[in-house]
């Protein structure tokens, strides 16, 4: 029991609540908070395994940029009390709720017949040193720069569709 | 690093399933958005799990551009849905049914 | 010249598409006239520079062949589109070209003013290159090809004018029966062709004949080989029992009933049992079988000329008995008589058929002769021409049809018996008779036709001038084959000019009998008697007392209607094979097998497919979590399948 372990169940909990949250609220602003609860518990992880720059990365991208869009969006269409129709598939619900489960389990059932702990040995300084922002931009300039440059020109094409999509029609 | 790997990739599991339910039982658009990025999370924590454990970082340069893309299809999804909800009013995607034979 | 023997074939090929692509176009009758028979007469002038090459080469070298290209080469079946230039192919091809092209000439007067007379020309040469093939042809497909294409052209040609009426039915019908009834006869030719492919494994004349004469094979074979290829003759030459489309067949155009149905296309049958006479010597009881039934039909045929009204009919069961004739020849082995009386008939009956052609026009096409009578007074040329060839066809002695006709029986009594000799001898009355009732009736006595409304005129000169040509033939035709009798030995120069393509069938048969001079002459005298007696009978009764006939029909009334009424064989056919083939197909193979089995299949196809898809289609709801929820299952099931096969 040392505190790696505590610190872990924390933020795996927090995870794993702030998502079944996300999916079960009524309200669709409640379910984009406990989103972004969920980002920061993520960006815990994230540092736990000693990935600095990608928990930085997490949280700036997904939870400062991302949500904030939803967030805007949901205000934008002023439609956030999910109505309860009276039309609702309870069948397909059942059949996917039962199906989600059924993967879980067999998710489950494989990670744990991999038995990878026993020939994994971590050495944490290397993991230490390729999380660093240093090594991680020093490889992205260098040996991946065209995927780079090709993720640029994707931002560009999203962007342009984007502002394109959501124009408001010349009368 | 002395916990199980075993551990994250449950969890990783745990939060992909959820995000695939929430994908079938929500009916607002943007709530299934939002559970498609959990789904997308999911991932991203089980390669960099790999990337740390095996100390390899190619697992975190992927998560890089995962989430670009993420960011890209969130934008145009998003942008999408305002257009679809300009004609119809709704974001129910029930009533988003064009594709009926 | 041999070398371009393949041009015979080629250039009416060429008038045929010429005349059949521009004819309609081209208004003046003339030019698609010389077309026409200008290919003919070049065929016929390579043809003739053939023969006489082939005449200067030696003996042995007689057989040349001309090969075009590889037609068929799959696995050991190799047939190449190759013409065989002997002396059997060159006897047919100058006969099949030079009565060709006058028939052709005369047809420029004949169809003159006819609205299809582009089209009658192209269907014309159409004919020459299937015949040709047919006779030229190395190998028995590509004699079956040209075996087809003359039933094809005979079909095209017979149903000519196919808006008239004929006899109790239309044209096309008797277009569609002597198609039809051919058919039946192409199928046992068909077998023949398997079987002769299954024991020799080829169908090249020279190789089959070749091992036809020196391998031991089972004689059971050889029957049925020969069997089946006489049926098919049986119905190319309408012998007994394919003969009933031959008088049907007279509703086509005269030129076509002189050049198809007497000069060239019936006697394709001859031609193909001579060619394969090594297979018939090789199966003496089919060899029988073909004599008894050339035999029966020519006699049957001549009681059914006697009382026909119809001049065309006359000479339709005409050619049917002297079709008998020539398979009686080739049935006791003499080939090379039933050849020569193939040229010699071709000679005489197209010039009869041309003759009663010229009448047919002159008298406004009016076809019975109990309305002529004294024709001779206003067609003199047409007169002289027709009772020549009269005389020749009953055998008058020195014309052409005395040396053959005299040749096939003397052979019928030297390999046969006595009693075909006889009934030979009684058609060959027979034959005298009703040609001579036909001339009699038709050239002499009085008019029986109103003479101011009807007048007769000769026809023109494109018409009678091949009528005479013909003539000349028939008178002179004969003396190629001067029996042994009269010129000794090595004298009959068609016998020996054709002696080396039978002489592998004569080894087999061993027929050189030993029968004296004496006897011949004999029964030539008593046949000759005969016939002179029967048509000096045959003008006392016609123009002296005509009461004799009256008073013979009405004696033997039943046998007179019988006689009439063709012994009923076409109402025979009818009730017995027609009319239930036609109910067969109308109650089961329509409506059973056509209706309710194929429709009904292809229908349930449809079917199957429209109630398969109205259930899929339900897959696409157009609800996007459905789908993700197929996804999922799909997820769920490929895992399932890797913890299976862990």
């Amino acid at each position: 029991m040392n505190v790696e372990l505590i610190v872990f169940i924390v933020f795996a909990l927090v995870a794993a609540v702030s998502s079944v949250m996300v999916i079960t609220r009524k309200s669709a602003i409640i379910s984009a908070v406990f989103l972004i609860l969920n980002f920061f518990a993520l960006a815990g992880l994230y540092l736990l395994l000693n990935a600095q720059f990608i928990a930085v990365v997490q949280i700036i991208v997904y939870a400062g940029a991302i949500m904030v869009l939803f967030l805007f969006v949901l205000m934008l269409l002023n439609e956030h009390t999910e109505v309860i129709a009276a039309k609702s598939k309870k069948k397909l619900k059942l059949f996917g709720g039962i199906t989600a489960a059924l993967i879980f389990v067999q998710l489950a059932y494989l990670i744990f017949y991999q038995n990878a702990s026993a020939n994994i040995n971590p050495i944490v300084e290397k993991s230490v040193e390729i999380g660093k922002i240093g090594y991680i931009g020093t490889k992205l300039y260098t040996e991946y720069v065209l995927p780079f440059e090709v993720a640029g020109f994707l931002l560009l094409a999203a962007t342009i569709g984007a502002i394109v999509l959501a124009k408001k029609k010349f009368e | 690093m002395n916990i199980p790997i075993e551990y994250y990739l449950v969890l990783s599991a745990f939060m992909f399933v959820v995000g695939a339910t929430g994908v079938i039982i929500r009916r607002n658009a943007i709530v299934v958005f939002m559970s498609i990025e959990l789904m997308l999370n999911s991932a991203n924590l089980s390669l960099v799990t790999y990337s740390s454990y095996l100390g390899n970082v190619m697992g975190q340069l992927f998560v890089f551009f995962v989430m670009t893309v993420a960011a890209a299809e969130a934008a145009i999804g998003l942008a999408i849905i305002i257009m679809v909800f300009r004609n119809k009013l709704t974001v129910n995607i029930d009533e988003i049914n064009l594709f009926k034979w | 010249m041999i070398n371009l023997i393949h041009l015979t074939v080629i250039l009416p090929l060429l008038g045929f598409l010429i005349n059949g692509i521009f004819g309609s176009k081209i208004k003046n009758e003339k030019v698609i006239g010389i077309i026409g028979s200008s290919t003919v007469g070049i065929s016929f002038l390579i043809a003739l520079g053939a023969f006489f090459q082939t005449l200067g080469l030696p003996e042995e070298n007689r057989s040349n062949v001309v090969t075009l290209f590889t037609w068929l080469d799959v696995g050991s079946l190799n047939i190449k589109f190759s013409y065989l230039v002997d002396q059997l192919s060159l006897v047919m091809s100058l006969v099949v070209t030079g009565v060709g092209f006058l028939i052709h000439v005369y047809s420029i007067g004949y169809m003159h003013g006819d609205k299809g007379f582009w089209r009658f020309f192209s269907y014309l040469n159409l004919f020459i290159f299937a015949m040709m093939n047919l006779i030229l042809g190395d190998n028995f497909l590509v004699l079956f090809l040209g075996w087809e294409g003359v039933g094809l052209c005979s079909y095209l040609l017979i149903g000519f004018w196919y808006d008239r009426k004929f006899e109790k039915g239309t044209v096309p019908q008797a277009a569609k029966k002597a198609f039809i009834v051919n058919r039946i006869g192409d199928f046992g030719f068909l077998l023949g062709m398997f079987l002769i492919y299954q024991t020799f494994d080829s169908l090249n004349f020279i190789d089959v004949f070749s091992k036809a004469a020196s391998f031991p094979v089972n004689e059971t074979t050889f029957s049925f080989i020969a069997l089946f290829l006489f049926i098919g003759a049986t119905g190319k030459s309408a012998q007994i029992p394919l003969f009933v489309w031959l008088p049907d067949a007279m509703a086509g155009p005269t030129p076509v009933s002189a050049l198809i149905h007497a000069a060239t296309m019936v006697t394709a049958g001859v031609y193909m049992v001579a060619r394969s006479a090594i297979i018939f010597a090789s199966a003496p009881t089919i060899m029988v079988v073909v004599a008894v039934i050339g035999l029966m039909t020519a006699f049957f045929a001549a009681t059914v000329g006697l009382v026909q009204n119809d001049i065309k009919k006359v000479l339709a069961y005409s050619t049917v008995s002297q079709l008998g004739y020539m398979f009686l020849a080739c049935g006791v082995g003499a080939f090379s008589a039933g050849i020569f009386h193939v040229m010699t008939h071709a000679f005489f009956k197209a010039l009869l058929f041309l003759g009663a052609g010229s009448i047919i026009h002159a008298m406004h096409e009016q076809q019975d002769i109990r309305h002529y009578g004294n024709l001779k007074n206003y067609m003199p040329k047409t007169y002289i021409t027709f009772i020549i060839a009269a005389f020749a066809i009953s055998g008058f002695p020195g014309l052409s049809g005395f040396f053959s006709k005299d040749e096939i029986l003397w052979n019928a009594y030297a390999n046969g018996n006595m009693l075909m000799w006889i009934i030979g001898v009684a058609t060959a009355m027979m034959t005298a008779f009703y040609m001579f009732r036909l001339v009699f009736l038709t050239f002499f006595g009085k008019e029986r036709f109103d003479t101011h409304h009807t007048h007769p005129h000769e026809s023109p000169k494109v018409m009678t001038i091949p009528l005479t040509i013909l003539a000349f033939l028939s008178v002179v035709g004969g003396y190629v084959g001067i029996p042994v009798l009269f010129s000794g030995e090595g004298g009959n120069q068609f016998e020996e000019w054709l002696k080396p393509i039978f002489a592998p069938a004569q080894r087999k048969l061993e027929i050189y009998g030993s029968h004296s001079h004496f006897e011949e002459i004999v029964l030539m005298v008593i046949s000759v008697v005969l016939a002179l007696g029967a048509i000096y009978f045959s003008y006392v009764v016609y123009t002296k007392r005509k009461d004799i006939a009256e008073k013979v029909s009405h004696q033997f009334s039943t046998l007179y209607k019988i006689l009439l009424n063709k012994y009923k064989v076409d109402e025979f056919y009818e009730f017995m094979i027609v009319v239930p083939i036609q109910k067969f197909s109308e109650k089961v193979l329509w409506k059973i097998a056509d209706n309710k089995l194929i429709d009904g299949f292809v229908n349930g196809t449809a079917t199957i497919v429209n109630s398969t898809s109205g259930v899929i289609k339900k897959l696409q709801t157009g609800l996007t979590q459905f789908y993700a929820v197929l996804m999922m299952f799909g997820i769920a099931a490929v895992l399932f399948w890797i913890i299976i096969n862990l």
